[in-house]
């Protein structure tokens, strides 16, 4: 299978991701330019973190205007994974493809440590191999990761079962703790920590591998390409 | 067209010469006779006078330091580039170079925090990628006052907010660095900034520009008039006034700068035929860079057209479009009839570039404005024939006659103090500093801050660089030569403890005023301390920065000379954390300890003061003492090393516990008060219970068993006299809340 990971101006963990998946994941992985206009021959899109266009005027803002955005969108409608990290989730809440935003944590200042996380759902396609309940440990490095959304869409994630990833002591000020969450099909996720800083256990944690050997499974045990 | 004209506006010729205007920008009545008579032969004009004032600054020109930095030890079996480029290199195998360099930006701090920390940031970068190299982890050595005011504590988060959001912006880790506090820095702040990047060695590129055609592309950010002449800034020294020169501060643009390193890298790894130098613009702007470039080809002419600069304000004279210090810009010499190739590259990254200029027959150095010759000097005497300074040198007046007696700390209650110990700002933990940095994207950081050195693998290879910074200007206060060497012999420890090897050092000299005797001699000490020391441990300087005229109302700072060191892993296997790792390891200390108490943390902490004679150093034992820990680390003896310094054993004995909240159970023949020595060559290091004998015949005398790790969160250290009882976690919550609780 084939990852496309998108490169905006700005974007500071392309690389990381893109080692991640052809070091350690070892499958095909691309790094496709904000400028193409074609998503076509991928199985699954990562959106990194970063500062795309600096996050100047408001995180993710800009990004989500460029020529990629509609294919971007059009790609998750197939159905098809896509996930977005710390600036990648900020990029897909601006660009309409998950509810909420991202505000500024409460402690106004960026954070930089690892932090234990609850795998609130484990059956969805990002998540499908960590257990219900496990902790695990990702970083978090992000300024705006303070997750808000209104009660009447909180509750719906939570109906929805669409919270993936929780924070188990709050770092940033999130809503109910909340670290990632899917759109309501079930093929988008958003995610402030980085499980791409966690494949190796010598950068302190393995943890992260999870969520792209998820993305794995879930394409594989399809046996079929998308349309 | 062949007079040089002056401008309407400015000041002229004659004014200058009469009404000594040059002295505003910096220039003496000497240097200026010089220009006059020597030089040009006729009176300069204004943007003349101006481009001297900034290429003569101590910041371009190093004209007092100069003689100083030739004592450094500079050579080495694998220095690949020494002193005098962008940064220096160094072959680390596998046809690879690590690049690095420290910078200051002391004076744009002072002014304005969060902007002098972002442009330090911004600057130490465009050194490193100008040499081909991929920036990979930056570090910051930072000294202040004790926090006391609102205002001081403000200071000192904008400073580290500038910091944090230029290096987490751009992707390039900050891993580490040291923070000091002593009120000898009240006013004149240090911000020393120290960034290290890797390449392929076949892709070293030199800030020259050759071969008469051949066109100067300027790139990145636009020039406005922030930080004009703020090289010529630098050199000042502040006084009660500082305020009024808030103009010569310069914004950083962080995403700018990301581009702009995208693109010079993608010119210089895939377009290197078209390239034949590149530098970046940083202090005296573009008058340095493009007079540099000209000057290292060999004195070739150039010749600048600056109505095609692109300019962000209206109505910009020549005197501020080359002094202007407006960040994120390059300068690159490419060959004739690749412009277009090299500028299509740019624009694909989003990046401004245009043509402003062409080397020329000749050494003359000209600049058009508005369709006129508005300065025509020699391209050599701007740069390699600035003027040198032999400065005199006097022994100051607080070195004579001192107190040969160590001082001796009152300690009625050992653990008490140790308590106190731990809460000094000091030694207390910088984790509410160094968690607002970005230390680990790029995926390559092994050893994040907290330990004695950071450690950054290189991806695809099993070998890893350690990188600390490093000095303790208290020492060079009581004696800058011991001190200096002291500093380099603590990096070293640092970098031993990883498990590395030191590969070299860079420097930041931050000092006083050089025109001072006593001042130049703490240099001038400082420097032959520390280049003795490098000798020692074949670690040469390969690059540095000196920031002299850190006063303030002519109180110098404390002489603090900025130790950078890289080192280098061979094997991950072989990284060494500070952290006690499980109960049952045994504990020992390695070198001897000796009363090192003046100028020490205890005699700070009870006295209020640093006095008397430095304690002792001996750089052979220290170098014997490193020799003895790396083969122990290469040996697979140690569970874990750390470095002895400020607070002395009992401190470095604690800190050794945080990590993973493993208690000790000590017993040393010493007395309490010796627990807080600063003696150097010592570390705390501890082994695994079925390497004890091995590792007993290695050190021999040179180590003394003092106890085990426990896993009862207990520390308990018996002394001669008295002894240490806490709970790991309750000595750990003093240590790690003391520097947060003090900045809110």
């Amino acid at each position: 299978m084939k990852f496309a990971v998108l490169a905006f101006p700005g974007s500071n963990c392309e690389m990381d991701l893109y080692n991640a998946i052809k070091d350690i994941i070892k499958e095909d992985v691309e790094l496709v330019s904000y400028k193409k206009n074609t998503l076509e021959g991928f199985d699954a899109v990562l959106i990194p973190g970063g500062f795309s266009y600096g996050d100047y005027l408001r995180s993710g803002a800009i990004a989500r205007f460029s020529p990629i955005i509609p294919d971007l969108q059009e790609f998750a409608k197939s159905g098809k994974p896509v996930l977005g990290i710390c600036n990648g989730f900020q990029i897909l809440t601006e660009a309409g493809l998950l509810p909420g935003s991202l505000q500024k944590n409460v402690s106004a200042k960026f954070i930089c440590k690892t932090e234990p996380l609850v795998v609130n759902n484990n059956h969805s396609m990002f998540s499908s191999e960590y257990q219900e309940g496990q902790m695990i440990n990702l970083p978090i490095a992000h300024g705006d990761g303070n997750y808000y959304c209104d009660q009447d869409t909180l509750r719906e994630l939570i109906a929805n079962d669409q919270i993936v990833f929780k924070y188990d002591s709050n770092p940033n000020g999130s809503i109910d703790n909340i670290a990632g969450i899917i759109n309501k099909q079930g093929n988008v996720l958003g995610m402030m920590p980085h499980p791409e800083r966690a494949v190796e256990a010598v950068l302190g944690s393995d943890d992260g591998k999870g969520v792209f050997q998820s993305i794995v499974n879930h394409i594989k045990s399809r046996g079929v390409i998308y349309e | 067209m062949n007079s040089v004209m002056d401008q309407t506006t400015e000041a002229t010729p004659e004014q200058i010469r009469d009404n000594k205007l040059y002295k505003s920008m910096g220039l003496t009545d000497h240097e200026y006779g010089l220009i006059k008579d020597d030089v040009l032969h006729r009176l300069p004009n204004y943007t003349e006078v101006g481009l001297f004032s900034g290429m003569w600054s101590e910041h371009c020109s190093y004209k007092n330091s100069k003689p100083v930095l030739k004592k450094f030890f500079t050579k080495g079996k694998h220095v690949v580039k020494g002193p005098g480029e962008g940064a220096g290199i160094i072959d680390i195998g596998d046809n690879q170079g690590v690049v690095f360099k420290a910078e200051s930006h002391n004076h744009p701090s002072a002014v304005e925090p969060f902007q002098g920390a972002t442009t330090g940031v911004g600057g130490i970068l465009r050194d490193i990628f100008s040499m081909g190299a991929r920036p990979i982890a930056s570090m910051d050595s930072l000294r202040f006052a004790e926090p006391k005011t609102d205002a001081d504590k403000y200071f000192i988060q904008q400073i580290v907010a500038g910091i944090s959001a230029y290096g987490n912006c751009i992707g390039i880790p900050t891993v580490g660095g040291d923070t000091a506090f002593d009120d000898a820095y009240a006013h004149n702040p240090l911000v020393n900034v120290m960034s290290v990047g890797l390449m392929d060695l076949d892709k070293i590129e030199v800030g020259a520009a050759a071969g008469v055609g051949n066109s100067i592309i300027y790139v990145g950010h636009k020039t406005g008039r922030d930080g004009i002449n703020g090289a010529s800034f630098a050199s000042f020294q502040f006084d009660s006034e500082h305020e009024s020169q808030r103009s010569a501060v310069q914004v950083g643009d962080p995403f700018e700068e990301k581009l702009v390193m995208e693109g010079c890298l993608d010119v210089i790894n895939n377009h290197s035929d078209s390239l034949v130098g590149i530098q970046d613009m940083g202090a005296a702007g573009l008058v340095s860079s493009s007079a540099e470039m000209g000057s290292k080809a060999g004195g070739n002419g150039m010749e600048l057209n600056l109505d095609l600069v692109p300019q962000r304000e209206a109505g910009m004279s020549a005197f501020e479009l080359m002094l202007s210090e407006s960040q994120e810009r390059m300068l690159l010499c490419v060959k004739a009839g690749h412009e277009d190739e090299v500028l299509k590259v740019f624009a694909d990254h989003g990046v401004n570039a245009v043509v402003i200029g062409h080397v020329t027959e000749g050494h003359n150095y000209k600049l058009m404005h508005h369709g006129k010759l508005v300065a025509d000097v020699p391209v050599d005497s701007l740069a390699s024939q600035a003027p040198v300074y032999h400065r005199e040198s006097e022994m100051p007046e607080h070195l004579k006659n001192v107190d040969t007696n160590q001082y001796q700390p009152k300690i009625t209650n050992p653990t008490e103090t140790l308590k106190e110990m731990l809460s000094q700002l000091t030694i207390a933990s910088k984790e509410s500093i160094y968690e607002t940095y970005d230390t680990q994207v790029q995926t390559n950081t092994i050893v994040a801050p907290g330990s004695d050195a950071a450690v950054v693998r290189v991806r695809h290879h099993d070998k890893a660089l350690a990188i600390t910074t490093d000095v303790n200007g208290r020492y060079l206060y009581l004696n800058p030569r011991e001190g200096g060497a002291m500093a380099v012999a603590e990096a070293a420890r640092n970098i031993v403890a990883s498990g590395a090897v030191p590969l070299g050092i860079t420097d930041c000299l931050n000092f006083g005023n050089p025109e001072k005797p006593d001042q130049f001699y703490e240099l001038d000490q400082a420097v032959m301390g520390m280049t003795e020391a490098c000798e020692k441990f074949e670690a040469p300087v390969i690059s540095g920065n000196v920031s002299l005229n850190n006063e303030y109302d002519n109180i110098p700072i404390y002489p603090t000379p900025m130790v950078g060191m890289v080192g280098l892993i061979k094997g991950l296997d072989h990284i060494t954390t500070q952290d006690f790792k499980h109960a049952g390891d045994a504990v020992y200390v390695v070198g001897k300890t000796e009363p090192g108490f003046n100028g020490s943390q205890i005699q700070k902490m009870q006295t209020g003061n640093i006095s008397g004679k430095l304690f002792d150093f001996d750089l052979d034992y220290e170098v014997k003492i490193q020799k003895l820990v790396t083969a122990a680390i290469q040996q697979k003896l140690l569970n874990s090393a750390h470095d002895i310094s400020e607070g002395g054993l009992i401190t470095a004995i604690a800190e050794s516990t945080f990590g993973n909240q493993l208690g000790v159970d000590l017993t040393a023949d010493l007395t309490v008060a010796d627990f807080f020595s600063e003696s150097q060559s010592r570390f705390i290091v501890s082994v695994p219970q079925e390497k004890q004998a091995e590792f007993e015949q290695l050190v021999g005398n040179d180590a003394q068993k003092l106890g085990k790790v426990v896993d009862d969160n207990h520390l308990f250290v018996q002394a001669n006299d008295g002894y240490f009882d806490i709970d790991v976690d309750k000595a750990f919550g003093i240590w790690k809340g003391a520097l947060s609780c003090r900045l809110k």
